[in-house]
């Protein structure tokens, strides 16, 4: 393993060629505020990063991540379009143990928060990213969660049923059960079948949810119950979808192949992606298009992704990232920007320079 | 040198602890006044027993402290990360049966599994401005069943004593609790999900795979003859 030193050194070099590139260094502190994270997060958050108690601001947690604070730091201070990076230690609790596993580890990060073309902007992130990491014969892997927005969203069925699958692209066990459920592939349980014919238990209310609120889950019950099951075809196509691993040059046809007119303007989106990465130097034919990348990271990346990882799968990515266009809503107040950005794990970096 | 014996110091699992081991030729007993946890091992050579409160042993256990520990598998799952790589099972004792499960208000006829508390839970955000709590002590265990199940919108919030009570008292909307009758859920008028059982716990014995095995190797194998368990982990 690197010493702190050597990773330090890594990313000092690696900041130079973000900073080169026409980013404004930014330092966010180490000491975040708990409550923007967890409302994001959930209890993920909770469990992976460090909490901790201020007499004065309250609950802190020891920095996750950088996306966040550069985030809000654009959101409130910011002028467009803008460049950002930074090197700094980010934590993160290790349920498992392993060399690997560590708890605190430097990333160098470079953002971009430009609305005028985003699959440049795409493209300049990765491109800079790997051509900071220079040759290490790392694979890298691509993919677009906005493809995978724009099928669910294409689903010939009612809104309540794509705002649930939408919401649930990031967690694959509970969308392809509610997918199957609204397919008619799995039968419907015999509690939601006597409350719909108008079953009631009779225990006293209690507790904050109003009556009203069930009243009103009830009523989507029955709309849900009274709509056309999605035709096993279309679950069969987004199965595909989901399935589909190629190399990058072929994604396109072969996500126009899966027969999902929805998805037009989202492949139009990767092919100039594609063309922008190739105008900049990338072997596309070494890139790896898996549609289901990023479904299982936590859930702000909305649109392009990509990750470099090393052969030993022990091991995490060395650098990763992608869009987060949604973020920048949630995290703005009323206003929103497209964003695109990767980290590079400088620690991680050195080893395999040194092994090599 | 010797085996350390990790046993609930009181209450019934510390009786059908003593009567587990009676049934294999080994005798276990507090010695001393009734307030002092000392105990004495009579039919194994080389064991020593430690009396120690069920919901240290796991850290006990974990930190090597002691080399053999009977407690509660709930206990283990949800104090210990990576449990599998800090202690072995040895043997499930057949009793200190109770299930962790996950209950809401009865009154909640939309809601019987984990898909309704998911959209509920996702509506109630969205009414509430917070996300739906859920009041539990065992945190792990509820939130690793939670994300392989993908539910959202929920938090925990920790309840460590009168969790069903919670509900009414407005601190929570949700409980992930042990029941082992039902009757207390029931009293408060709460319901379990359908499928909201997260784990089935009993009496287990486990092995620390960080104790000091140096030296005592011989003894456990003999222990473990005796008792009927596997020797080697």
């Amino acid at each position: 393993m690197a010493g702190k030193a050597q990773a330090r050194s890594t990313g000092a070099r690696i900041l130079a060629v973000f900073a080169a590139s026409g980013a404004v260094e930014i330092a966010p502190d180490i000491l975040q505020p708990a409550e923007a994270l967890l409302d994001l997060y959930g209890e993920d958050i909770r469990a992976r990063a460090y909490v901790t108690a201020d007499p004065i601001r309250g609950e802190l947690m020891l920095r996750p991540d950088f996306t966040v604070p550069v985030v809000q730091e654009h959101m409130a201070n910011g002028a467009e379009p803008a460049r950002y990076c930074y090197l700094g230690e980010v934590f993160r609790k290790q349920d498992h143990s392993g060399a690997a596993r560590v708890a605190e580890y430097m990333q160098a990060g470079y953002e971009v928060f430009d609305r005028t073309d985003p699959e440049a902007a795409d493209a300049e992130v990765f491109a800079l990213i790997h051509d900071a990491l220079g040759g290490l014969g790392l694979t890298a892997t691509i993919g677009d969660i906005g493809i995978l927005q724009a099928a669910v969203a294409g689903l010939d069925t009612i809104p309540a049923r794509k705002v649930a699958l939408m919401r649930h692209i990031w967690r694959p066990q509970r969308f392809h059960k509610l997918l199957e459920r609204y397919a008619g592939m799995v039968a419907v349980p015999e509690s939601r079948r006597a409350l719909l014919d108008g079953a009631r238990d009779a225990a006293p209310w209690i507790g904050l949810r109003d009556p009203a609120e069930m009243e009103a889950r009830i009523a989507r019950l029955r709309l849900d119950a009274a709509a056309e099951p999605i035709p096993a075809t279309d679950v069969a196509r987004l199965d595909a979808l989901f399935a589909l691993r190629c190399a990058a040059p072929e994604a396109p046809e072969a996500l126009r192949a899966l027969g999902l007119p929805a998805l037009d303007p989202a492949v139009a989106r990767l092919e100039r992606r594609l063309a922008a990465l190739a105008a900049r130097g990338i072997d596309l034919a070494a890139l790896r298009f898996d549609a289901s990348h990023g479904r299982t990271t936590m859930e702000y990346y909305d649109g392009f992704v990509f990750a470099f990882t090393a052969a030993d799968p022990a091991l995490p990515p060395v650098a990763s990232g992608g869009r987060y266009d949604a973020l920048t809503r949630v995290l703005g107040g009323g206003r929103e920007i497209p964003a695109v950005g990767g980290v590079i794990r400088p620690g991680l970096l050195a080893d395999l320079e040194g092994a090599q | 040198m010797s085996i350390k014996l990790g046993v609930p110091s009181k209450g019934r699992l510390m009786e059908l602890t003593f009567d587990w081991f009676a049934s294999r030729g080994v005798s276990l007993r507090r010695t001393g006044s009734e307030r002092e946890y000392a105990g004495a091992v009579e039919g194994a050579a080389g064991v020593e027993l430690v009396l120690l409160s069920a919901g240290e042993i796991p850290r006990e256990l974990a930190a090597g402290r002691i080399h053999l520990g009977v407690t509660g598998s709930d206990l283990v799952r949800d104090k210990l990360a990576d449990w599998q790589g800090q202690v072995a099972e040895l043997a499930l004792m057949g009793f200190g049966h109770a299930d962790l499960i996950i209950a809401v208000p009865a009154c909640w006829s939309d809601v019987d599994t984990l898909e309704d508390l998911d959209a509920a839970a996702h509506a109630f955000r969205a009414a509430h401005g917070h996300r739906l709590r859920i009041a539990t002590k065992y945190h792990r265990l509820v939130r690793e069943f939670l994300t392989r199940e993908g539910v959202a919108d929920y938090q925990l919030v920790d309840s460590q004593g009168a969790t069903e009570g919670t509900v009414k008292n407005l601190t929570a909307e949700a409980i992930a609790d042990i029941t082992s009758s039902g009757e207390t859920l029931r009293a408060n008028h709460l319901k379990i999900l359908s499928d909201g059982l997260i784990h089935q716990s009993q009496a287990t014995l486990f092995a620390a795979r960080h104790a000091d095995w140096t030296g005592e190797r011989g003894t456990f194998a003999a222990f473990a003859k005796q008792l009927g368990v596997p020797a080697d982990f």
